[in-house]
């Protein structure tokens, strides 16, 4: 009796239709035996950010610019939205795809709203929507239009020369991005912010989007998925990085993740999806013997001390409780709290500042929900191994 | 002092075949700037993808900057015979190298990763090469420009030995009556209005630059 049979059959081919294809997709260099792509059949879906990722030398770059064929397949197809454009308008094919690559490129004879304007200029835009559009860019990468709009690359920092390398992207509105190492010549701090700038960018976005990159954590951190590539462009897995990190498919994804991949998972893992635990809670007001008998009684080795507010002051332990002094003038104060959005990783650099093991963890308003030990830490990787012996 | 009025006089006395003289080389320098110009930034465009191409281009122009200058004014006129032609056609091979070598290293002074992204955002070659390349490489090859401006300048003179005219005419009258009155004033006048002629154009080419140079980027 329904009189649409097909209408979620049609909705979900909606969603599982590619963005980009690239069909059997092979690249041979003249004058080179061995191809750099070889047969590589990849699918991109609408709104998710891909990593390419692999050693150096390994057709990630490559593929990626046969993507907008800033380098022409040797044979294979590549499809975009449905549209064969192996033969089509090269340059019309790269107005509809931003590119952002690794040394930027921004003209320098053109100002920062020039530089911008280079794509909706050569669409010919109107001029109102380009400088509306310009100074929307501006803001959206987090450079104030009034002050930079006019300027020239050569007065720009590297962080602030790849926000406008981003910004001219966007600058027609284009579904995709293709991105080649964009935050790799850029100091780690910067690069930090710009990363997550990036991906708040992305959540209001949803453009899609191929991320190259040669740094695993950066692929781990950027990637709704990661494609792991090896000689030739061949895809070892291509999966979550949360999938990769737990279950790589062979030894060559084992090697390329490193012996830190158990810790990457920690990066992938909030503080809201693991158990918290409950060690005596105390206050000033708390006798001592009372405080010391709680403790006694649980398994742990610190109570911790909440101000009138529920707030978390301390750790104290036995000989805090037996001692005269305050409680809240022992060494092991809490100084940072973290909040269930914090990932695993925030947690685990915090326990090991602090010299208890644990990390007490705070709502948004600063009241204290429960504890993150080290010990459930431990507990959560070790239920999931990285699973070397299956190799 | 006396030297130096007597110069004076001897201008004074003359100004028609000053002016004259002066803008016979003026007009040379203008010229052979500009053919030079269309012709050496063209080989260096159309040749900038090809490396063989190019150091062939840069090397015929060399050889003709070896050519004693003597020669090349005279080895023309039994085509073209005497006067204008032979003078120009000499000075405009000279005048090609300094154009050619700063075209070819302007343009290949562009960054790489700005042509990148120019093609990358769908750009066509032309587009490229009139809106990114050009304009970047434009401050170099002014620069060549200027040099050879300069360098016609001073070999103009030569034009005077296959009647070309110009301000070579004074200093060739002078020497040929030395040490007869007036001569060394006629050296002086062509030698003093050459200079400053050169100074001239040197400061009309550094303005240019100045307004068309690409801002944000310094020379």
């Amino acid at each position: 009796m329904n009189p649409n049979p097909q209408g979620p059959q049609l909705e979900e081919n909606k969603v599982t239709t590619p963005k980009i294809s690239l069909r059997n997709v092979t690249k041979t260099y003249s004058g080179v035996d061995q191809p750099a792509v070889k047969d590589l059949d990849l699918d991109i879906a609408s709104g998710e950010i891909l990593v390419l990722v692999g050693p150096s030398g390994c057709g990630k770059s490559t593929t990626l610019r046969l993507i907008n064929r800033m380098i022409e397949p040797s044979s294979g197809e590549i499809i975009f939205d449905g549209e064969n454009v192996t033969n089509s308008d090269p340059n019309e094919l790269r107005r509809r795809m931003g590119y952002v690559i690794q040394q930027v490129g921004l003209f320098p004879h053109r100002t920062i709203a020039e530089n911008i304007a280079v794509v909706p200029k050569s669409l010919k835009w109107p001029k109102d929507r380009i400088r509306a559009r310009v100074d929307e860019l501006l803001e959206l990468t987090g450079m104030d239009p009034n002050v930079y709009r006019d300027r020239y690359p050569k007065e720009l920092s590297g962080g602030q020369a790849q926000r406008v390398g981003v910004a001219r992207a966007l600058g027609a509105e284009p579904d995709v991005l293709l991105m080649d190492e964009p935050f790799g010549a850029i100091d780690p701090i910067t690069r930090f912010n710009l990363q997550n700038e990036f991906l708040r960018l992305q959540s209001e976005l949803k453009k899609t989007i191929v991320f190259v990159t040669h740094d695993i954590d950066e692929a781990v951190k950027m990637g709704d998925r990661i494609a792991i590539l090896r000689d030739q462009s061949e895809i070892a897995q291509l999966d979550t990085p949360e999938a990769i990190l737990t279950n790589p498919a062979d030894a060559f994804v084992v090697d390329f993740l490193g012996s830190g991949a158990v810790l990457k998972t920690l990066t992938l893992r909030r503080l809201r999806d693991i158990q918290l635990v409950h060690p005596p809670e105390i206050t000033e007001q708390t006798g001592r013997a009372d405080a010391a008998a709680q403790l006694r009684q649980s398994d742990f080795p610190y109570a911790v001390l909440l101000d009138d507010t529920r707030r978390p002051i301390a750790w104290v332990d036995q000989k805090n409780l037996d001692s005269s002094d305050s409680l809240d003038s022992n060494s092991r104060r809490i100084p940072v709290k973290l909040q269930p959005e914090d990932t695993l990783q925030e947690a685990l650099s915090v326990m090991l500042q602090t010299s208890a093991g644990m990390s007490a963890v705070v709502d948004g308003s600063g009241q204290y929900l429960g504890t993150c030990t080290i010990q459930s830490l431990a507990e959560l990787l070790t239920d999931q191994p990285v699973d070397g012996a299956s190799l | 002092m006396d030297g130096i009025r007597s110069w004076f006089d001897y201008l004074s006395s003359r100004t028609d075949l000053v002016v004259e003289t002066l803008l016979q080389t003026l007009a040379y320098v203008v010229t052979v700037t500009v053919a030079a110009s269309i012709v050496s930034i063209t080989v260096g465009v159309l040749t900038r993808h090809n490396a063989l191409a190019k150091e062939l281009s840069l090397s015929i122009a060399s050889v003709f900057l070896t050519i004693p200058s003597l020669a090349l004014f005279t080895i023309f006129i039994p085509i073209v015979g005497l006067g204008f032609a032979p003078s120009f056609i000499a000075m405009f091979l000279y005048a090609l190298l300094p154009i050619m070598r700063n075209t070819v290293a302007g343009l290949d002074s562009v960054d790489s990763s700005v042509i990148e992204s120019a093609k990358g955002m769908g750009l066509t070659p032309n587009q490229v090469l009139f809106k990114v390349q050009l304009p970047l490489a434009w401050p170099v090859i002014l620069a060549g420009i200027r040099v050879s401006a300069l360098l016609t300048v001073g070999i103009s003179a030569i034009a005077t030995l296959v009647a070309g005219g110009g301000l070579g005419d004074f200093i060739k009258s002078g020497l040929a009556r030395l040490p007869l009155p007036n001569s060394l004033e006629a050296i002086w006048t062509g030698v003093i209005l050459s200079l400053v002629l050169a100074l001239a154009i040197d400061v009309v080419l550094r303005t240019v630059g100045r307004f068309s140079n690409p801002s944000g980027v310094r020379s």
